[in-house]
Protein backbone atom coordinates (compact mmCIF):
# COMPACT_ATOMS: atom_id res chain seq x y z
CA UNK A 1 0.00 0.00 0.00
CA UNK A 2 1.33 3.38 -0.91
CA UNK A 3 0.87 6.30 1.43
CA UNK A 4 -1.72 8.88 0.36
CA UNK A 5 0.91 11.56 -0.22
CA UNK A 6 2.62 9.24 -2.69
CA UNK A 7 -0.46 9.09 -4.91
CA UNK A 8 0.22 12.42 -6.60
CA UNK A 9 0.46 12.34 -10.35
CA UNK A 10 4.13 12.04 -11.10
CA UNK A 11 6.38 11.89 -14.12
CA UNK A 12 8.08 8.74 -15.33
CA UNK A 13 10.58 7.10 -13.02
CA UNK A 14 13.61 5.44 -14.51
CA UNK A 15 16.38 3.46 -12.90
CA UNK A 16 19.56 5.56 -12.94
CA UNK A 17 22.83 3.94 -11.94
CA UNK A 18 25.96 5.99 -11.33
CA UNK A 19 29.20 4.07 -11.65
CA UNK A 20 31.94 5.88 -9.78
CA UNK A 21 35.33 4.64 -10.94
CA UNK A 22 37.78 7.38 -10.06
CA UNK A 23 39.52 8.53 -6.90
CA UNK A 24 37.88 11.52 -5.19
CA UNK A 25 40.68 13.98 -5.87
CA UNK A 26 43.13 14.18 -8.74
CA UNK A 27 40.28 14.78 -11.19
CA UNK A 28 36.92 16.48 -10.79
CA UNK A 29 34.87 13.51 -12.00
CA UNK A 30 33.86 12.30 -8.53
CA UNK A 31 32.69 15.70 -7.32
CA UNK A 32 30.76 16.48 -10.48
CA UNK A 33 29.25 12.99 -10.50
CA UNK A 34 27.91 13.59 -7.02
CA UNK A 35 26.22 16.74 -8.27
CA UNK A 36 24.37 14.72 -10.93
CA UNK A 37 23.37 12.15 -8.32
CA UNK A 38 21.78 14.82 -6.14
CA UNK A 39 19.87 16.37 -9.05
CA UNK A 40 18.66 12.96 -10.23
CA UNK A 41 17.39 12.24 -6.74
CA UNK A 42 15.64 15.62 -6.73
CA UNK A 43 13.82 14.44 -9.88
CA UNK A 44 12.51 11.48 -7.83
CA UNK A 45 14.24 8.92 -9.98
CA UNK A 46 15.31 5.47 -8.81
CA UNK A 47 18.99 6.14 -8.06
CA UNK A 48 21.75 3.71 -7.28
CA UNK A 49 25.49 4.21 -6.94
CA UNK A 50 28.29 1.80 -7.61
CA UNK A 51 31.82 2.35 -6.40
CA UNK A 52 34.41 0.40 -8.31
CA UNK A 53 38.10 0.63 -9.20
CA UNK A 54 39.62 3.70 -7.47
CA UNK A 55 36.05 4.95 -6.98
CA UNK A 56 35.94 3.04 -3.69
CA UNK A 57 38.29 5.68 -2.27
CA UNK A 58 35.47 8.22 -2.66
CA UNK A 59 33.74 6.74 0.38
CA UNK A 60 36.78 5.97 2.50
CA UNK A 61 36.58 7.20 6.07
CA UNK A 62 38.90 9.85 7.45
CA UNK A 63 39.58 11.87 4.32
CA UNK A 64 41.58 15.02 4.87
CA UNK A 65 42.27 17.48 2.08
CA UNK A 66 44.20 20.01 4.16
CA UNK A 67 47.41 19.30 2.29
CA UNK A 68 46.02 19.74 -1.21
CA UNK A 69 43.94 22.88 -0.83
CA UNK A 70 40.71 21.29 -2.04
CA UNK A 71 37.32 20.94 -0.47
CA UNK A 72 36.69 17.63 1.30
CA UNK A 73 33.31 16.67 -0.11
CA UNK A 74 33.14 13.20 1.44
CA UNK A 75 30.54 14.25 4.07
CA UNK A 76 28.08 14.63 1.17
CA UNK A 77 28.00 10.84 0.75
CA UNK A 78 26.62 10.55 4.25
CA UNK A 79 23.91 13.07 3.35
CA UNK A 80 22.67 10.96 0.44
CA UNK A 81 20.26 9.12 2.71
CA UNK A 82 18.43 12.43 3.21
CA UNK A 83 17.78 12.48 -0.55
CA UNK A 84 16.44 8.91 -0.45
CA UNK A 85 19.56 7.65 -2.15
CA UNK A 86 20.11 4.44 -0.25
CA UNK A 87 21.23 1.94 -2.86
CA UNK A 88 24.98 2.05 -2.58
CA UNK A 89 27.04 -0.81 -3.93
CA UNK A 90 30.73 -1.53 -3.76
CA UNK A 91 32.63 -3.83 -6.04
CA UNK A 92 34.14 -6.43 -3.74
CA UNK A 93 37.24 -7.07 -5.83
CA UNK A 94 38.03 -3.36 -6.16
CA UNK A 95 37.71 -2.89 -2.41
CA UNK A 96 39.90 -5.86 -1.59
CA UNK A 97 42.52 -4.99 -4.19
CA UNK A 98 42.98 -1.69 -2.35
CA UNK A 99 43.31 -3.28 1.07
CA UNK A 100 39.98 -1.92 2.28
CA UNK A 101 37.17 -3.55 4.22
CA UNK A 102 33.60 -2.44 4.85
CA UNK A 103 34.77 -0.92 8.17
CA UNK A 104 36.88 1.58 6.22
CA UNK A 105 33.83 3.02 4.46
CA UNK A 106 31.91 6.05 5.71
CA UNK A 107 28.47 4.91 4.50
CA UNK A 108 26.46 1.69 4.65
CA UNK A 109 26.93 -0.19 1.42
CA UNK A 110 26.15 -3.54 -0.08
CA UNK A 111 29.26 -5.39 -1.20
CA UNK A 112 28.74 -7.23 -4.47
CA UNK A 113 30.82 -9.34 -6.79
CA UNK A 114 31.46 -8.17 -10.32
CA UNK A 115 29.02 -10.75 -11.65
CA UNK A 116 26.30 -9.48 -9.31
CA UNK A 117 27.01 -5.89 -10.32
CA UNK A 118 26.73 -6.87 -13.97
CA UNK A 119 23.27 -8.30 -13.32
CA UNK A 120 22.27 -5.13 -11.50
CA UNK A 121 23.51 -2.95 -14.37
CA UNK A 122 21.46 -5.02 -16.75
CA UNK A 123 18.30 -3.95 -14.89
CA UNK A 124 18.98 -0.22 -15.27
CA UNK A 125 17.43 2.21 -17.74
CA UNK A 126 20.32 4.68 -17.61
CA UNK A 127 23.88 3.93 -16.56
CA UNK A 128 26.18 6.91 -16.12
CA UNK A 129 29.82 6.20 -15.58
CA UNK A 130 32.13 8.80 -14.12
CA UNK B 1 15.24 5.72 -31.78
CA UNK B 2 15.52 8.84 -29.67
CA UNK B 3 19.05 9.42 -28.41
CA UNK B 4 20.67 11.91 -26.11
CA UNK B 5 24.41 12.28 -25.70
CA UNK B 6 26.49 13.21 -22.67
CA UNK B 7 29.90 14.65 -23.51
CA UNK B 8 32.41 14.74 -20.67
CA UNK B 9 35.67 15.74 -22.33
CA UNK B 10 36.98 18.89 -23.95
CA UNK B 11 37.75 19.44 -27.64
CA UNK B 12 41.05 18.55 -29.41
CA UNK B 13 42.61 17.15 -26.21
CA UNK B 14 40.37 14.11 -26.30
CA UNK B 15 38.58 12.16 -29.02
CA UNK B 16 35.34 11.78 -27.03
CA UNK B 17 33.60 14.71 -28.63
CA UNK B 18 34.68 13.69 -32.13
CA UNK B 19 33.25 10.23 -31.53
CA UNK B 20 30.03 11.76 -30.26
CA UNK B 21 29.79 13.97 -33.33
CA UNK B 22 30.40 11.08 -35.72
CA UNK B 23 27.85 9.01 -33.83
CA UNK B 24 25.28 11.79 -34.01
CA UNK B 25 25.78 12.21 -37.76
CA UNK B 26 25.54 8.46 -38.37
CA UNK B 27 22.46 8.08 -36.18
CA UNK B 28 20.67 10.93 -37.97
CA UNK B 29 21.64 9.47 -41.34
CA UNK B 30 19.94 6.23 -40.27
CA UNK B 31 16.75 8.10 -39.39
CA UNK B 32 17.22 8.32 -35.63
CA UNK B 33 16.66 11.44 -33.58
CA UNK B 34 19.21 13.22 -31.40
CA UNK B 35 17.08 14.90 -28.77
CA UNK B 36 19.75 16.62 -26.72
CA UNK B 37 23.52 16.86 -26.35
CA UNK B 38 24.56 17.68 -22.80
CA UNK B 39 28.05 19.06 -22.18
CA UNK B 40 29.49 18.34 -18.74
CA UNK B 41 32.88 18.21 -17.00
CA UNK B 42 35.52 19.54 -19.45
CA UNK B 43 32.98 18.88 -22.20
CA UNK B 44 31.66 22.39 -21.56
CA UNK B 45 34.75 23.71 -23.35
CA UNK B 46 33.26 22.47 -26.63
CA UNK B 47 30.84 25.38 -26.42
CA UNK B 48 33.41 28.16 -26.48
CA UNK B 49 32.96 30.75 -29.21
CA UNK B 50 36.60 31.80 -28.85
CA UNK B 51 38.48 28.76 -30.13
CA UNK B 52 40.46 29.33 -33.33
CA UNK B 53 41.79 25.96 -34.49
CA UNK B 54 44.20 25.87 -37.46
CA UNK B 55 42.44 26.05 -40.79
CA UNK B 56 43.51 22.58 -41.87
CA UNK B 57 41.95 21.06 -38.74
CA UNK B 58 38.30 20.39 -37.99
CA UNK B 59 36.39 23.10 -36.15
CA UNK B 60 34.58 21.08 -33.52
CA UNK B 61 32.34 23.84 -32.20
CA UNK B 62 31.35 24.98 -35.70
CA UNK B 63 30.60 21.37 -36.69
CA UNK B 64 28.25 20.94 -33.75
CA UNK B 65 26.50 24.22 -34.48
CA UNK B 66 25.88 23.19 -38.10
CA UNK B 67 24.63 19.75 -37.11
CA UNK B 68 22.41 21.12 -34.36
CA UNK B 69 20.86 23.79 -36.56
CA UNK B 70 20.16 21.36 -39.41
CA UNK B 71 18.62 18.78 -37.13
CA UNK B 72 17.08 20.81 -34.36
CA UNK B 73 19.27 19.34 -31.63
CA UNK B 74 19.09 20.88 -28.17
CA UNK B 75 22.66 21.72 -27.12
CA UNK B 76 22.91 22.24 -23.38
CA UNK B 77 25.95 23.27 -21.37
CA UNK B 78 25.95 22.60 -17.61
CA UNK B 79 25.98 25.94 -15.87
CA UNK B 80 27.93 24.87 -12.79
CA UNK B 81 30.62 23.08 -14.81
CA UNK B 82 30.78 26.01 -17.26
CA UNK B 83 31.16 28.66 -14.59
CA UNK B 84 33.99 26.74 -12.95
CA UNK B 85 35.82 26.69 -16.27
CA UNK B 86 35.20 30.26 -17.37
CA UNK B 87 32.38 29.78 -19.87
CA UNK B 88 29.63 32.35 -19.53
CA UNK B 89 26.71 33.44 -21.64
CA UNK B 90 25.82 37.13 -21.87
CA UNK B 91 23.38 37.02 -18.96
CA UNK B 92 25.78 35.24 -16.64
CA UNK B 93 28.68 37.47 -17.64
CA UNK B 94 26.66 40.50 -16.69
CA UNK B 95 25.42 38.93 -13.47
CA UNK B 96 28.94 37.89 -12.44
CA UNK B 97 30.51 41.20 -13.49
CA UNK B 98 32.78 39.65 -16.13
CA UNK B 99 34.16 41.47 -19.15
CA UNK B 100 32.77 39.25 -21.86
CA UNK B 101 30.78 36.17 -22.72
CA UNK B 102 31.96 33.20 -24.74
CA UNK B 103 29.18 30.67 -25.24
CA UNK B 104 28.78 30.05 -28.96
CA UNK B 105 25.39 30.53 -30.60
CA UNK B 106 23.11 27.45 -30.63
CA UNK B 107 24.47 26.28 -27.28
CA UNK B 108 22.49 27.21 -24.20
CA UNK B 109 23.42 27.23 -20.54
CA UNK B 110 21.21 25.32 -18.15
CA UNK B 111 21.24 23.01 -15.16
CA UNK B 112 21.91 19.33 -14.58
CA UNK B 113 18.17 18.74 -14.54
CA UNK B 114 18.39 18.88 -18.33
CA UNK B 115 20.69 15.86 -18.26
CA UNK B 116 18.32 13.93 -16.02
CA UNK B 117 15.41 14.89 -18.26
CA UNK B 118 17.37 13.68 -21.29
CA UNK B 119 17.81 10.34 -19.51
CA UNK B 120 14.09 10.13 -18.82
CA UNK B 121 12.87 11.31 -22.24
CA UNK B 122 15.28 9.43 -24.48
CA UNK B 123 15.38 5.77 -25.42
CA UNK B 124 19.15 5.82 -24.91
CA UNK B 125 21.53 8.20 -23.17
CA UNK B 126 25.08 7.63 -24.39
CA UNK B 127 28.15 8.86 -22.53
CA UNK B 128 31.30 9.96 -24.37
CA UNK B 129 34.39 10.37 -22.21
CA UNK B 130 36.81 8.56 -19.95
Amino acid sequence: MSEPWEDEVEGPVKKFMFVNRKSPYGTVYALESLEVVLITAAFDQDVSLVFSDDGVFQIKKGQSTDGIGMKNFSPTYRALEGYDVEKLYVDKESMEERGLTQDDLLVDVEILSRAELADLMDEQDVVLSF
Amino acid sequence: MKYSLLINEGPYQHQAVDSAYQFAKAAIAKGHEIFRVFFYHDGVNNATDFAVPPQDDRNITANWIALAEENNIDMVVCIAAAQRRGLLDANEAERQGKRGDNIAPTFRISGLGQLVEAGIESDRLLTFGD
